[in-house]
């Protein structure tokens, strides 16, 4: 099985790349349509600002590509962000996969919410969905995020931060993690190895 | 929700694992990778490997650890230590860490913080603080809490949040090794003044210290050393403890 992880500039690509070694999967960080198109399976990672991620993935006609992908496709964090509708930070038209809008956490209090949202917290409002089989449990994973996805009629799980937002999102070939499985322990590992089961 | 974390902290002198008290005496205890990976699997949230004498000696924090530390552990971990330019942040977050702390360079230059922040974004930048009391007031220390500075350590956090960072590792040094608990009062007042996680460190002793911290003093996470290091509070049990005292914490 080839996994491709799409190349751009975004951080914390090495992490997602040693999970993947850590399951046994043959992964490659490429930017070649040639090779991403023949993938078995693509993963988006990424972590960084959503405007200037946008305008390098349109100068290498990177979202044009994600748009045609028709294998499984798993965004990751920003990943997330990106592949919804837009995005509030910096004003930011996404690549519109999923019809939901990406808001910036304001919480009502800032003592107790601080942001970014950083730590553990947990999976709940699950869906029956095939990226969620048999998680362990508690379903903990790790975030580290100022802005979130709305809640959507694609969206097959939830975390509460100041009120509930979008862990996971679904859509035919696309799914979409706003924590970082590469950095969740088992409950992550479970959802990676999930995904390349589809 | 969102959980209270809890960071063992690895300080490293040539590729080895030790831990001074009060930073001076060094003690060795273990390969870092296997302490990583044994901490992992333990439950702990997060980890720091803290190059102790990268600052003192002028040396790097050695890329290669980080690398072998990222390709064994499934749990985030940041690296601190000698860190002064965006192109050190650079080629540890490529070797694989996912934060970075900096120190003595952002009271050098405070204007790194801004730079590494737009670089690499707000998440991946912990700006750590060594605090100790003089005569009565918080300031700022440095080079292993070793030099003093002319900033009050609040107002220090302050402008470290402005200008970007994502998170304050604050360590006081006149709590740092004596086991006596960790300075809540000083930590409540920052982390209730700021908009920021705020990760205590210095004077793990017991586990209702872990407990004081997150309730009196509004921590968002604690780090320890030596109490981890020498199996005197196994992570499991004092998770166990929290649990127990009504902290949110991750099983």
């Amino acid at each position: 099985m080839k996994i491709a992880v799409i190349k751009y500039n975004a951080g914390n690509v090495q992490s997602v790349l040693y999970a993947l070694e850590r399951l046994g999967a043959e992964a490659e960080l490429t930017d070649d349509p040639e090779k991403i198109l023949n993938a078995d399976k693509v993963i988006f990672p990424g972590q960084g600002e959503a405007s200037t991620a946008m305008t390098y993935l349109k100068a290498r006609k990177l979202d044009q590509l994600i748009r045609e992908i028709n294998q499984p496709f798993l965004g990751v964090c920003l990943g997330l962000q990106l592949l919804c509708e837009h995005s509030e930070e910096n004003n930011t038209e996404c690549l519109g996969i999923f019809p939901v809008k990406v808001k910036k956490f304001i919480p009502e209090n800032s003592q107790e919410f601080k942001v970014p949202h950083i730590g553990w917290n947990e999976l709940e409002n699950l869906a029956d969905n095939v990226l969620l089989k048999d998680l362990p449990d508690p379903k903990f994973l790790y975030y580290v995020h100022s802005y979130y996805a709305e809640l959507s009629e694609s969206t097959i799980a939830t975390t509460h931060y100041i009120h509930d937002f979008t862990a996971i999102l679904h859509r035919d070939n696309y799914w979409a993690i706003q924590a970082h499985p590469e950095k969740s322990s088992t409950v992550g590992e479970k959802l990676l190895s999930n995904f390349l089961s589809i | 929700m969102l959980t209270k974390r809890i960071i063992p902290c690895l300080d490293i002198k040539d590729g080895r694992t030790v831990k001074g008290v009060n930073f001076v005496q060094l003690r060795d205890a273990g390969d870092p990778v296997e302490l990583a990976k044994i901490y992992s699997d333990e439950g702990a949230d997060e980890l720091v490997f803290l190059d102790i004498t990268a600052t003192v000696d002028k040396r790097k924090t050695l890329a290669e650890l980080v690398t072998k530390v990222a390709m064994a552990i499934n749990i985030p971990f940041t690296v601190g230590g000698g860190i002064s330019t965006v192109e050190d942040v650079k080629v540890l977050l490529n070797a694989g860490a996912d934060k970075i702390s900096i120190n003595s360079a952002a009271v050098k230059n405070p204007g790194v913080i801004d730079e590494m922040a737009r670089e690499f974004g707000s998440q991946c930048i912990v700006v750590a603080i060594d605090t100790r009391d003089v005569d009565g007031t918080d300031y700022v220390h440095t080079h292993g809490g070793r030099k003093p500075t002319l900033l009050k350590t609040q107002a220090w956090a302050q402008e470290v949040a402005d200008r970007g960072a994502g998170e304050i590792l604050l360590t006081s040094m006149d709590h740092d090794g004596t086991k006596a608990g960790f300075a809540n009062e000083l930590t409540a007042e920052i982390s209730a003044a700021l908009s920021i996680p705020v990760i205590a460190s210095g004077g793990a002793g017991t586990m209702p210290h872990f407990k004081d911290v997150f309730t009196f003093g509004k921590a968002d996470a604690a780090l320890a050393a030596s109490i981890f290091h020498f199996k005197e509070i196994p992570i499991p049990e004092l998770k166990s403890y929290l649990i127990g005292e009504g902290i949110s914490i991750r099983k």
